[in-house]
């Protein structure tokens, strides 16, 4: 079982405080990588929230072909985070030659928030499709305000590669979405690692998605961006993006999708017109087997759900300040253990959590 | 010594030889008054006997007439093997065997209609795949006791998430238009078997079957009327909301349902139109003169007449006129409240009905139902039968696959039958077709099966089209409908659906699934390479 987990805070926090969030998870478990999504920037970012952050791993040539191809594309450089990392011995990390963050503004004439999402995702799936046919990198997001890091080792490791460990100002964030292992059900790739990044929605699931299949070859017609697959959790998050991006319905519909009531509970609700047509269309979309998703939405906010059956665990509790979602409970007593414990939140199987940027947690059930 | 004529028929010419044992043999006459087909006959035999009656050997030699029951030399009188003279014999006397060196095809002087399944494709992909995918570890199974599944197909139009007329009021999704009719059912439906086809004590044990497992067991098992019309009670009644009424060809018994529609107290579940059906595809419906009784007479509007429905809707020349015109008309005669779905045998070309469905800019079609060469049939040509027709299996695969590459998957129900439950185990059957795509399926002769018929796919019996069956389930004779209790009948198919369910459980729970796995392929493995190939499942051995 995966374990994942999410800071939200008031104050731009460190990766190191995930990092604690999820290492008291990591017992009998084969840390096997570490994976976040950073969103709402400080540090060497904060001068250019507004511009497309550009996040990825990849070769000398590799890093030469995404400039090509990004410069053929007008669009231009703005800033540069290279991380320097320390190469000690006996670390335990697969990496990559070069990691870069790079922001870049937008070409001429894309002056509307559609247009920019469309060209930032074409452009980054362009990008992937560069280094994957070349072999020569990996690209992770491609989003104003929104960084990625995924690395195959030993999480401890990773950061102390990365230098996440030394809080040095370089690297904060409101909102970090964390994973400690690789894939562990089929080969080690990096795209297959979550969280899953689109067009602003991140997401990381643990669990199995037993209706991979059925979703995947839905999602496959949905949208262009729906691709790799790479993981069965990168089905919800494409379910995702297509209820509230694509279709513009609202988070509850969501958990309608992914885990509908059952015909004998929809016959006695109000919106029972509404909730079969939604099981009807979205069938393919629904998900079956263990999970629970941990999701931030481009506004900042975040939420968590689970499966039908409630079949793993997910609790959310935190203080005034900061609120974590983590798998276990252990995590979130190393990092907030002087909260009210009894404020924790053990959502239910057909329970919605949403934190707002406010830290204000709204709870339903669907 | 008499001359051999060659050309004469002798019980060894037929498919079952009648086996009797004259020593056993009481006399009683029953198996003679039990046989329907009169294949068998009392008949007084010479024998010749040399026996001693003194304390020494004096033998005596006598010439006797004694009675016995003898086979009838007759094509048309031949033994069908249904077994009644066994079933009633109280000696076990006699006995139907068959007889692997028959000349029955050769003798046939005219073309051979009979019922029941093809009994030369009777090979059973099916049971090639397993389902092999099962939770371990990885994912728990389920508990096919202890947790609710959600066991409903829908029968009806799907829109496309994107053509959900849904419009945003404070955050809540309001329907703006209206949305064609879905109806949530069983995934098993009561396939479409005439009241002329059946009798109607067979046909009222089905439907009474159906009606309790809605009634009592919560279960919303749809039954499809067939075409012969429905009794006009059932029609007015609150039951209606449990039947699929179809229109074929030959529009049996639609002049009554019409006459019905301004007293109908609910909707039906929906519209079944029959282009074609898999036993005997490119015909129309059958039903010989030896059935048509003056109930079946009344019910259609016929006189006694061999009925044969026209192999095509009149009218229809096309694919587009049938969804404008025949779909459209059902459509508007029940209000857009009723899905129309529609039935056509299995084919090469049945992935092409099927994206001219998913196409049609009405959006119309509820239901597409294709129906396999194992299908059963009252009366058809047994050339039609053996030799032609499509198996299921595949064709459902490829209808599904066809929806998935152009991304319309579930928009149009799928259903499949012809041959599930052929070896008694519909529930598997159900499921591996769900999981190749199917989302429910269709079946008609386990049912009967379960009534009490003795047909198979061994040439036992078949004879549905001789008005002569000797179960009562297919023949409008009054004497022998009898045999049939309807209530015991309507029971052991009762019985039957809930072990159904409770099977179908059973494989849910392991690939940990709590509803339907529509299209799920890589549930299924199968032991077949070329099986395996053909449906894009994994190959296992």
């Amino acid at each position: 079982m995966c374990r994942i987990g999410a800071v939200k805070s008031k104050k731009p926090i460190y990766p190191s405080t995930a990092l604690r969030l999820m290492l008291p998870q990591q017992e009998g478990h084969d840390n096997s990588g570490f994976a976040m999504v950073m969103q709402d920037l400080s540090g060497v970012f904060s001068l250019y929230k507004d511009k497309p952050l550009l996040s990825m791993a990849c070769t000398k040539q590799g890093a030469r072909l995404v400039e090509d191809y990004m410069s053929a594309q007008n669009f231009v450089k703005m800033a540069e985070w290279l991380p320097v990392p320390d190469k000690k011995k006996g670390l335990d990390i697969q990496n990559m030659p070069y990691y870069i963050f790079r922001n870049y503004d937008y070409p001429e004439h894309y002056d509307d928030e559609d247009s920019r999402e469309a060209l930032l995702l074409d452009t980054r799936l362009a990008l992937r499709k560069i280094l994957t046919e070349s072999g020569q990198g990996y690209v992770y997001s491609f989003w104003p305000d929104v960084l990625t890091l995924k690395e195959i080792g030993d999480p401890r490791d990773i950061a102390t590669y990365f230098r996440l460990w030394d809080d040095n100002g370089t690297l904060l964030a409101k909102n970090i979405i964390v994973q400690c292992r690789q894939n562990t059900n089929y080969k080690i790739v990096r795209y297959a690692a979550h969280p899953f990044f689109l067009q602003g929605y991140t997401l990381c699931a643990n669990g199995e998605n037993t209706f991979y299949t059925k979703n995947k070859e839905f999602q496959k017609n949905l949208h262009r961006g729906y691709i790799g697959f790479e993981s069965d959790s990168q089905n919800f998050l494409y379910t995702l993006h297509y209820v509230l991006h694509e279709l513009k319905w609202s988070i509850p519909y969501y958990k309608h999708v992914i885990t509908p009531l059952p015909f004998a509970e929809i016959e006695n609700r109000p919106d029972k017109e509404i909730l079969l047509s939604i099981r009807q269309s979205l069938a393919h979309l629904e998900i079956n087997g263990p999970n629970t998703i941990i999701a931030g939405l481009p506004d900042g906010k975040m939420m968590t759900c689970c499966d039908s059956k409630k079949l793993r665990p997910v609790v959310v509790g935190g203080d005034d300040n900061i609120i974590a979602i983590s798998s276990e409970v252990c995590g979130i007593n190393e990092i907030l253990p002087d909260r009210n414990m009894e404020r924790d939140i053990y959502p239910n199987e057909r329970e919605v959590v949403v934190i707002n940027n406010n830290l204000e947690v709204t709870r339903w059930k669907q | 010594m008499e001359t051999i004529r060659v050309q004469d028929i002798s019980a060894n010419d037929l498919p079952w030889k009648i086996e009797y044992n004259a020593e056993r043999c009481t006399m009683c006459g029953s198996c003679v008054a039990s046989c329907t087909f009169k294949a068998i006959k009392v008949d007084v035999q010479r024998k010749s006997m040399t026996f001693s009656q003194e304390n020494q050997p004096e033998p005596v030699h006598i010439q006797k007439s004694i009675p016995v029951i003898k086979q009838i030399a007759e094509i048309n009188n031949a033994c069908r093997g249904c077994g009644m003279c066994e079933r009633v014999c109280p000696n076990n006397a006699i006995r139907a065997v068959r007889n692997p060196d028959n000349r029955r095809n050769l003798l046939f002087n005219r073309p051979i209609k009979r019922g029941g399944r093809t009994n030369l494709n009777a090979q059973r992909t099916l049971d090639k795949i397993i389902v092999g995918r099962i939770s371990q570890m990885t994912d728990p199974s389920l508990d096919a006791q202890r947790h609710t599944f959600d066991i409903r197909s829908p029968l009806g139009r799907i829109l496309s998430p994107k053509e959900l007329p849904f419009a945003i009021s404070d955050g809540k999704l309001v329907a703006n238009k209206k949305i064609p009719p879905v109806r949530w059912i069983y995934p098993l439906i009561f396939s479409d078997m005439s009241i002329g086809a059946l009798s109607t004590r067979a046909w009222e044990a089905v439907a009474l079957a159906a009606a309790y497992l809605n009634e009592k067991c919560g279960l919303p098992v749809r039954m499809s009327s067939g075409e012969g019309g429905m009794p006009v009670p059932l029609m007015e009644s609150e039951y209606l909301k449990y039947f699929i009424i179809q229109i074929a060809s030959g529009h049996f018994g639609w002049n009554r349902i019409i006459k019905s529609m301004p007293k109908m107290k609910v909707d039906p579940a929906g519209i079944l139109i029959k282009i074609g059906q898999g036993a005997k595809p490119g015909d129309g419906g059958l039903l010989q003169a030896e059935k048509v009784a003056p109930h079946v007479q009344a019910i259609r509007g016929v006189p006694k007449a061999t009925l044969s429905s026209p192999p095509n809707h009149q009218g229809l020349y096309s694919i587009e006129e049938s969804v404008q015109k025949m779909h459209l008309s059902l459509n508007a005669a029940f209000g857009f409240r009723i899905p129309v779905a529609i039935k056509c045998a299995a084919s090469s070309t049945s992935v092409s009905v099927y994206n001219n469905l998913l196409r049609d800019p009405y959006k119309i079609c509820g239901g597409f139902f294709i129906d396999g060469i194992q299908g059963g049939t009252g009366a058809a040509n047994e050339i039609s039968l053996d030799h032609t027709g499509h198996p299921i299996v595949s064709k459902i695969r490829d209808c599904y696959l066809a929806a998935v590459e152009q991304g319309s998957q579930g928009q149009i129900p799928l259903y499949g039958g012809g041959g599930i439950g052929l070896t008694g185990n519909a529930a598997a059957d159900a499921f591996k077709m769900i999981c190749l795509g199917a989302n429910g399926v269709f079946c008609g002769k386990i049912l009967i099966q379960l009534l009490g018929c003795v047909g198979n796919e061994q040439g036992r019996c078949n004879a549905c089209n001789t008005g002569k069956c000797p179960t009562g389930i297919c023949t409008q004779n009054p004497r022998l409908v009898k045999r049939l209790d309807v209530d015991r009948g309507a029971q052991r198919i009762v019985d039957y659906v809930l072990a159904f369910d409770a099977e179908f459980r059973k494989l849910m729970a392991p690939i940990g699934n709590s509803s339907l796995p529509v299209g799920r392929s890589d549930a299924l493995v199968s032991t077949d390479k070329a099986i395996a190939e053909k449906l894009g499942i994994q190959y296992v051995c």
